[in-house]
This record gives structure tokens, C-alpha cells and sequence, in this order.
């Protein structure tokens, strides 16, 4: 244990005053997204969202507090056992749950819901940079290669089962790690270019799409002839590939995804064609963000985020409240909090002596902004509809307790990091 | 591993991407493309509440009492109504400034937002001039609903109003389903029943533009519900004998009350003087009410349920009844008329049995009758000797439902007052009373006090010989076609059923050749059974009481007719009783009795001579 003036010299107090500020902007958001002027109720009422927001918000600070007193050397040495405790928690409650809305991801403790697949992504962000720690990605060999993408994928897998692709697909954000810790760049450029073409060919005609790219990869080739008598089988072999995904982006998006997932597809590509059914949300998100104009209509004064029937307006879409009651302006100030804390957070992990708080620390930035990229992308209509959290700003208390105890481990670690040193 | 650790460049580069192309496109669809601007304003949400048509309420023969008519309120949403033309609004509106003044501070002072109203109960004539005008004033809308409209002018009392929700009831739980300006029942049937006319609010969401202009459901109505209409009620009033109780009663101060003796259901409820029950629904309710409030003969006051009077000589038969069980006295006991005792009226044949008794209504046989009802000599200390009396005389008494409200279907009931032991400590000092000191109980004098209703149900008791079933006025609720369940029990009264025939007897006599004359129906085969009374008045002129039931066998009514500052209820609340009867039983007036009913209807009853 560490004595208390130690832990607040050494704690970097920056990301604590970032995690305050976005956690208490949100509680007045999620306030503003549940408030109705014919019926008001005030702001701290246990009836509505905000009430029970700032209960979360009370208990995440002593979360936080008993985070930062635990000894960081635990982390390091019980990271497996976290990461084992949380998948036999997945397993259980894969059992247990009763299904809410299709999904079997909620454990009923007394009056608390938790979400385990939320605390996954910490448990997983242990273990990964634990056996980073102690296999290097560069000089693992085929074995290890293969235990680490077990390590990765086992949670999603599980959390797929429970029928929350949103939470699942947060699990590809550690590529962002490894990344830094050596992983090829292939792997990241792959990913995108197969994200970017699946898009396209969403939105484009097939012929149109081959047409174009067989033309671009002829006139780079033209341009730079040596490459090509050098390296046609590689280049004839990715060009196939290209050609392959096109024509089966089809196949897989009509045959191996689900209905609703089908929908949020669809509704990315184009809202308009259905704006009272799948591309709902999209529509009235992009309306109400867009309706907020440069400064906003003003603090509780929205109109189009204000009937409590969606669900989802104090939680996923909570975004579309910021933009149409704080305008761009509010907007920006927002993304910027989000920039600052990632950098800070890669500050932090850069600083950082051991492999272990490195790796977790990128873990951590990777993780928040995944979810950043996605919730806020597909409330503007730049990614598709999918269930997952704005941090520190939905309401939820699975997903902010998760996202205090994700960053406040990395403060944990950090705020020793000196003491490692003179180890 | 240098070039490792310049990877966070990379990765710090996509960070920044992402986050200028996300402050780039909100750029775009917030400050740049205008399109998301204009389908916000054609695509707001409304959230309309449905309200429910509330339920009608017929008479007991399928007649409408009470019918939902439309009205319109002019509704104003201050924010949206910013720089109205406001001499052009007086102007189409037809108020004057200063009161647009007024009404627009209240509308500011209630929100901002928030719509309420600023003019309300237009009528349909109304609505159709003003409408073409209302596309001139942004932030006003009109908001139809219904308000209670009746064909008749009767039954005003009983069948109540209804009005806007107080704000003391919106705080109180008991009304949370409720919101702010709906209206719910405030007296009466609409009160009391409320809960079944009501209906269940429904709730539809719609799209429309800044202009207020219907886009059409809000995803399809999938978040709609329907209002439910609140459940009809059948009264037990019988319409055309309510308006002929009504007739006979104008220009008097009173109340008549009959009911059904084998169910309890009441037939005709009068409370006069009457009002026209129109004057309190449309836009001139707030006037109307105060004037009503106002008036110095109390028309507001619920007179069958909440005026209670000394019962006077009717109570006589009560005391009989209960001294017969008691075997205090059989139907054969005399006892002298002993002036000495207590005042009589003018000479009368020796009261040697009962029936002679209450034929006569002679005081002094009942004060021994009281007198030997409450001193049986259960111990030889007097004042204890009254105490046991009294309190075995009130377990009898409350069975015929005095002292006690009976639960009828109206709010308010009076439970008027019957003398008790703890009353008597009171007044006294605890066991320091006895006989002498409320002798005048045994007359219906005294701390006495009754509702001509309880009179009313006293006469269904006697009618049946023994039992009585709750007065209600509502037979039945919604599809189910039955009263409420408490209204279908029985209850029995202390007194065996034998001892009831020397009762009627009696009565049967005091209509036939007593003091009940005016009453009598022979002619047209119906034995009237009842009793004349006199109600004390401190205040002026005595009232007029009379109770009665027909035909003495089978009977279908009973009635109690309250007739204030009469006088001697013989000459006034008689022959009214005996119409209301001849009407129910014949559906008519027959020639001979016409003279009666023109006498009741010019209502000169000089009051005579106090009879007691
Ligand atoms: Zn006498």
C-alpha cells in the first residue's frame, strides 16, 4: 500500500480534472435528454435517468478510491485471474441472464444491473498486456502469436453469444496496442482497406467499383513498371482478393448477418430510404444534431431528443442532445475533451518503464476511442448504428463504472511508476 | 526499438483524423447545410392526450340525463406567440385589452413553454367565426374537448358537476393520474362515481412542422395508445317522476325523497329550491357558480342528504317498534293521556291500545312508552338504570340506520344525530342524567336530528317489514348491468318482522280517518300508509313532514316530503306525498285530485297551530 500523500503527489491530476469534467457534462446531458417541459422532474430524482446517473457517478469515486489505495503491483500479478474471474462472469451470465431486447447480457444483482461484457475490456486489457510483458510481439514465435489473438478474441466470442455485437467489436480496438508494440502495420492497413471497400461497394455500383480500381492499379503500374515484372504474383493475388470481397460483400452482409444487423447496414448507406423504420435513428439523430446550428438552442431548450421512448437517448445517442442543445460549438468542445484525453493518456503510456503499464496504458487510449469513433460517428451518420456507449458521458452504471476502473488502473500504475524505477 | 516508440505518432495522427473529420462533418450538417434545420422544424414531436368521452348517465328507463357537447379552448403557447397583433386579436376575439393584458401575464407567469389556456368553453358558434382567423396568431391553437350537457333542467343536486382539478388535488396523491386543467367530477354522481366515467386517457404522438401542421403519426402509431371511454351508469331516478317532484317543490323549501323499498333504489330526489343543472357546464360556469353560492335560499345545499331535522312525531313509530322488541309494551298496551306530564293536542279518544296512539299522536302514551323503554330496571340506581336503557335503546336505533350516514351514492351525507350516553355525560357530567332530563326523545324532539332521506329509508324499512337495502341512485355501472356489490345486501334492523302489522295498522289509519287525510288514495284503489310530523324550527315557521309508503301491500315507493316554514305537515307534505305516489303508481292525476295538485302548486299553506 501506498501512503496517501504519495498517491495524490504522484497522481496525474490533468486526467483526473478530464474524467471530472466529462462525467459531470454528462450527467447534465443525460439530464437534458430525459427532461420534458410538460412534466418537470428535478434533476436528481431517483425516478428518471440523471437521478441514478449521479448514483453511479457516487460509486464509481469509491471505485476510483479503492483503485488507486489497492497496491499496483496487483494488477500486474493478478491479471490473469481477473481476465479468467471475467470469463467464467461471460460464461455465467451467458446462463443466467433473462433476455432483455434479444440480448442476454445483463446479471440482476438485488437492485444493481451490470453488464459483465462491459468489464471485459479492462479484465482482457490486463491479461493482453501481461503476456506482452512477458512475450515480446517481435520475438514471439508462431505459439505465442496464437495464444495472444486466443487471449483477444476468447470475450467477444462469448460476448457474440450473448447477442451484443456492439460490445464484441470493441475488442478489435487492441490491434491500436499491439500496433505500437510491433505488430506489422500490414494488419491495420489491411483492416482499413477492407472496412473502406466494404463501404464502398455499399455505396456504389460493383462494376463501377472494379472498373475504377483496375484503372488506378494500371496507371500505378504504368507508372512504376518495375514493381510489376518484379511482383506480379503478389499484386495479381491482392488484386483477386479486391475483386473477391466485392463481390461478396452481398453474400455476406445478406446471408451471414442478422436482420438487424442487415438494418444498421443499410441505414448507414442510406437513412432516406426508409426514415421511419430502420433508418430511424440515423435520420433523427443527423435532424436533431443538425437542428443545434453553430451555438445551440441553449441548455434543456431541445426539441427533438425529448420523448422518453427511445431508450437509447440517454445512452447511445446521447451525443445527438450535446449537438442539438450546445450546437458545434458544444460539439467541438466535446470531441476536444476526447483528443485530450487520448493524447494524455499516450503521454502517460509512453512514460511509462515497464511493458506491462505501456501496453495496458495504449489498451486504455484504444478502448475509449473506439468507442468515441463509433458512437459519435454513427450519431452524425459516419458509422453504423451500434449499441455501444459514449464513455463517461451515457448513462449506464456498467459503463461507467467500467470506463472508471479502466482509466483509473492505468492511474494506479502510473502513479508508481517512479518507485518501479528505483526498484 | 526506436521506430517502435514513433509509432505513437501514428497513432496519435489518427486520433487527430478522426477528430477533424467528426469536427469537419458536424460542420457541415450544423452550420452549412440548412436541410436538418428545416426537417427539425417539420418533424417536432407533439405528444396530444387523448381524452376519453366520459360516461353518460341515463334515468332508470333508458332516458339521457347527462351527454358529453363539445366546447373548444383557445390554447396559447407564450414562447412561439411572441408579437401577436393584438388590436386585431381583441378585435376577432371580442375582449377587451386590458383583459388580453391580463391573460397573457397569466399565461407568461405559468410558463413559458408550456401550453394553457387563454380562452376558454367557446362554443361550436363561436369556434366557426374566430377559426379562419387563427392562422393570423402563431402560438395560439384551438384545443377541443367535451364538457356535460344536459336535456332537461332537473336532478341537478344529485347528479353533481364536474370542473378543473384544483391545484390542492394535484398535489395530493390520490390524484396523480390526473394533469393539470383536466377535469374531473367535483359533486354528486360525477363525483361519486368518477372512477367509472372517467375512461383512460389515451396518447398519440404526432409529427408536425413549427406551423403546428399535422406530418402524420409518429412512427406509425407505434407508441400510441387508445382512450378508453368511461363506463355509462343507469340512475335509479325515474325522470318523469323527478320533474314532476320538481314542479310540486318550485317556490318551496324542501326536499323529497322516494325510493323503491324492495332495492333501495331511489326514484325521485328533490332538493328545493332547484337550479338548472345547465348553469353549471359551458363557458358561464365560474359566474353561475358564484351566483348560486351566493343566494340566500343556499340552493347549492345538498338539502335530502345534509339538512338534518328534529324528526317530530314520526319517530314516534320507531320508538314503538323498538319498545314492542324489547316487550316493553305489546300492540294492546294503554296508557293514559296524561296531560300532566307532557302536552297533547285537543281532546281524542283514550289511547288504549298503540294504534289509537299513533293515530292520535298522543305525547304523553310515548313518554311512558320512553319512559318504561329506558328505565327497565336493570339497577336500582337510576342514573345507571338510564345509562343501560339508553345504550340498549341506541344498539336498536342504529340498525334502522340513524345517527349514522346509510352510504348512499352521493358525497357529503350527513349522519344526522341520535342522543348517546357520552353525549349525555357531556352535557351533564358523567352518570348525573336520567330519564327526565330527555324525556322529550320519546316526541322526536330533543337532540334528535335526521335526514329526510334517513325518514325516507325508515318508511322503505316499515314497507318491508323489518329490513332495508342502502339507498342508492345509481342502479347500475358499465356492461355489468348491477349496482355496486354494497348495495345489494340486505340489512335487518333489530325488530322482528310481527312486530311491524300493529305499526301499519297505525299508519294505515292515520291516512284513512286521521291527520294524514290529504293523503289518502282509496279512490283509486291504493291504501296509503304514513305519518304527519312537525318539525321544530327555533328559527320561524315550523316544517312540514310527511313519510309514507303504497301500497300497503307489495309496496313500490316510499317517501319522506320535507316542506319548510309549512307548518303542520298534514295540509302541505300530505297531499304532495300523496301526488308523487298516485303519479309513480297510476302515471297519472286522476280528475278528483287535480284540485290538490293545484293547491300544492300555489303552495299558500298557512301554518297552523303547532301540532305535536
Ligand atoms: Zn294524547
Amino acid at each position: 500500500m501506498m501512503r496517501p500523500k504519495k498517491l495524490t503527489q504522484n497522481l496525474d491530476w490533468p486526467t483526473v480534472l478530464l474524467y471530472f469534467l466529462m462525467v459531470g457534462l454528462g450527467w447534465m446531458n443525460v439530464y437534458a435528454a430525459v427532461y420534458s417541459p410538460d412534466h418537470v422532474i428535478n434533476i436528481f430524482s431517483w425516478d428518471i435517468n440523471s437521478g441514478k446517473q449521479l448514483a453511479w457517478i457516487g460509486t464509481g469515486v469509491v471505485l476510483m478510491i479503492m483503485i488507486l489505495v489497492i497496491d499496483h503491483k496487483a494488477y500486474d500479478s493478478l491479471a490473469y485471474l481477473i481476465y479468467g474471474f471475467m470469463i467464467l462472469l461471460l460464461l455465467a451470465t451467458l446462463v443466467l441472464a433473462d433476455p432483455v431486447k434479444g440480448s442476454r447480457s445483463w446479471l440482476v444483482l438485488g437492485p444493481v444491473r451490470l453488464q459483465p461484457a462491459e468489464f471485459a475490456k479492462f479484465a482482457t486489457a490486463l491479461a493482453v498486456s501481461k503476456f506482452l510483458s512477458t512475450a515480446n510481439l517481435q520475438n514471439q514465435n508462431l505459439q505465442d502469436h496464437f495464444k495472444l489473438v486466443g487471449l483477444t478474441l476468447l470475450p467477444p466470442l462469448i460476448i457474440m453469444m450473448q447477442n451484443e455485437t456492439g460490445s464484441a467489436l470493441v475488442f478489435g480496438a487492441f490491434l491500436l496496442a499491439y500496433f505500437r508494440e510491433g505488430m506489422s502495420p500490414l494488419i491495420l492497413i489491411i483492416g482499413a482497406v477492407s472496412v473502406a471497400i466494404f463501404i464502398l461497394t455499399l455505396l456504389f455500383p460493383k462494376l463501377y467499383l472494379v472498373a475504377v480500381i483496375t484503372v488506378l492499379l494500371g496507371l500505378w503500374l504504368w507508372a512504376n513498371q518495375r514493381i510489376f515484372f518484379r511482383k506480379w504474383p503478389m499484386i495479381t493475388l491482392i488484386y483477386g482478393l479486391i475483386i473477391g470481397m466485392i463481390f461478396s460483400v452481398d453474400f455476406f452482409v445478406n446471408n451471414v448477418l442478422q436482420e438487424h444487423q442487415q438494418n444498421r447496414i443499410k441505414a448507414l448507406i442510406s437513412p432516406e430510404a426508409d426514415p421511419r423504420g430502420f433508418g430511424w435513428n440515423v435520420t433523427q439523430s443527423k435532424i436533431a444534431i443538425g437542428s443545434g446550428g453553430f451555438t445551440g438552442k441553449g441548455f434543456l431548450e431541445g426539441t427533438q431528443t425529448k420523448f422518453d421512448f427511445v431508450p437509447e437517448q440517454s445512452t447511445d445517442f446521447i451525443f445527438c442532445t450535446i449537438g442539438e442543445e450546445h450546437g458545434w460549438i458544444g460539439s467541438v468542445v466535446v470531441i476536444a475533451l476526447f483528443i485530450l484525453l487520448l493524447l494524455r493518456i499516450v503521454k502517460i503510456a509512453e512514460r511509462q518503464k515497464s511493458v506491462f503499464g505501456r501496453t495496458y496504458g495504449y489498451c486504455v487510449a484504444s478502448i475509449i476511442f473506439f468507442h468515441f469513433l463509433v458512437n459519435v460517428g454513427m450519431t452524425i451518420g459516419l458509422a453504423p448504428v451500434v449499441g455501444i456507449p459514449l464513455p463517461f458521458f451515457s448513462y449506464g452504471g456498467s459503463s461507467l463504472w467500467s470506463f472508471t476502473i479502466l482509466l483509473f488502473i492505468l492511474l494506479s500504475i502510473d502513479s508508481n511508476r517512479k518507485m518501479d524505477l528505483t526498484r | 526499438m526506436k521506430y517502435l516508440e514513433d509509432r505513437k505518432y501514428v497513432i496519435q495522427a489518427i486520433f487527430l483524423a478522426v477528430a477533424a473529420v467528426y469536427a469537419l462533418k458536424l460542420f457541415y450538417i450544423q452550420v452549412i447545410d440548412n436541410s436538418y434545420k428545416l426537417a427539425a422544424e417539420n418533424n417536432a414531436i407533439q405528444k396530444i392526450i387523448q381524452y376519453p368521452f366520459r360516461g353518460l348517465i341515463y334515468d332508470r328507463d333508458g332516458r339521457l340525463l347527462v351527454q358529453n357537447m363539445p366546447v373548444y379552448d383557445l390554447m396559447i403557447v407564450p414562447k412561439e406567440a411572441k408579437n401577436p397583433d393584438t388590436l386585431h386579436f381583441c378585435k376577432v376575439f371580442n375582449i377587451p385589452l386590458e383583459e388580453f393584458r391580463e391573460k397573457m401575464k397569466t399565461a407568461k407567469a405559468y410558463s413559458y413553454v408550456k401550453p394553457s389556456p387563454f380562452l376558454t368553453r367557446l362554443s361550436t358558434q363561436e369556434f366557426a367565426s374566430i377559426q379562419e382567423y387563427l392562422s393570423d396568431f402563431p402560438g395560439f391553437y384551438i384545443n377541443a374537448r367535451t364538457v356535460r350537457g344536459y336535456t332537461h333542467q332537473s336532478l341537478a343536486h344529485a347528479l353533481g358537476y364536474i370542473g378543473e382539478i384544483s391545484p390542492a388535488k394535484l398535489e395530493n396523491p390520490k390524484y396523480s393520474k390526473y394533469l393539470p386543467g383536466e377535469y374531473l367530477g367535483i359533486s354528486g354522481i360525477e363525483s361519486e362515481y368518477e372512477q367509472f366515467l372517467m375512461g383512460k386517457r389515451g396518447v398519440k404522438y404526432k409529427m408536425v412542422n413549427v406551423r403546428g401542421i399535422d406530418k402524420g403519426p409518429f412512427r406509425d402509431g407505434e407508441y400510441d395508445t387508445l382512450s378508453v371511454a368511461g363506463q355509462n351508469l343507469v340512475s335509479t331516478i325515474d325522470l318523469e317522476l323527478q320533474q314532476y317532484g320538481e314542479k310540486l317543490m318550485k317556490g318551496k323549501i324542501g326536499s323529497v325523497v322516494a325510493i323503491e323499498p324492495s332495492t333501495g333504489e331511489i326514484l325521485s330526489y328533490v332538493s328545493a329550491p332547484g337550479y338548472d343543472p345547465n348553469l353549471l357546464t359551458g363557458k358561464e360556469f365560474g359566474k353561475n357558480y358564484l351566483a348560486l353560492q351566493r343566494d340566500s335560499l343556499k340552493t347549492l345545499f345538498n338539502r335530502p342528504i345534509m339538512a338534518s331535522y328534529p324528526p317530530g312525531s314520526i319517530f314516534k313509530l320507531v320508538q314503538a317498534l323498538i319498545s314492542m322488541q324489547d316487550g316493553v309494551i305489546t300492540a294492546n298496551t294503554g296508557f293514559p293521556c296524561n296531560q300532566k306530564l307532557i302536552k297533547c293536542s285537543h281532546g281524542h279518544e283514550t289511547p288504549s291500545n298503540l294504534r289509537i296512539a299513533i293515530k292520535h299522536s298522543c305525547n304523553p302514551y310515548f313518554y311512558q312508552l320512553f319512559r318504561n323503554q329506558i328505565n327497565q330496571g336493570k339497577s336500582r340506581n337510576t342514573f345507571i338504570d338510564s345509562r343501560i336503557g339508553l345504550d340498549n335503546w341506541n344498539k336498536h336505533i342504529l340498525t334502522f340506520g340513524f345517527g349514522t350516514k346509510l352510504g348512499i351514492d352521493l358525497p357529503n351525507e350527513k349522519k344526522g344525530i341520535i342522543p348517546t350516553s357520552k353525549l349525555y355525560d357531556k352535557y351533564y357530567g358523567e352518570n348525573r342524567w336520567k330519564y327526565s332530563n330527555f324525556y322529550s326523545v320519546s316526541i322526536g324532539q330533543g337532540e334528535l336530528g335526521t335526514t329526510p332521506l334517513q325518514m325516507a329509508n325508515l318508511m322503505a324499512i316499515i314497507a318491508n317489514r323489518g329490513f332495508y337495502f342502502t339507498p342508492h341512485i345509481v342502479r347500475s355501472v358499465g356492461e355489468n348491468g348491477k349496482p355496486l356489490p354494497k348495495y345489494q345486501v340486505k340489512h335487518y334492523t333489530s325488530v322482528d318482522q310481527k312486530h311491524f302489522e300493529p305499526v301499519i295498522d297505525a299508519m294505515d289509519d292515520v291516512v284513512a280517518k286521521g291527520t294524514g287525510f290529504y293523503a289518502k288514495l282509496a279512490h283509486v284503489g291504493i291504501t296509503v300508509c304514513g305519518k304527519t310530523g312537525t318539525s321544530e324550527n327555533p328559527h320561524g315557521d315550523d316544517h312540514a313532514v310527511f313519510v309514507a309508503f303504497a301500497p300497503r301491500e307489495n309496496p313500490k315507493i316510499a317517501i319522506a316530503v320535507y316542506v319548510e316554514n309549512a307548518g303542520f305537515g298534514g295540509v302541505s307534505a300530505a297531499p304532495l306525498a300523496s301526488l308523487m305516489i298516485e303519479k309513480y303508481l297510476t302515471d297519472t292525476i286522476s280528475a278528483p285530485r287535480k284540485r290538490w295538485e293545484d293547491w300544492v302548486l300555489a303552495g299558500n299553506f298557512k301554518p297552523k297551530k303547532k301540532k305535536r
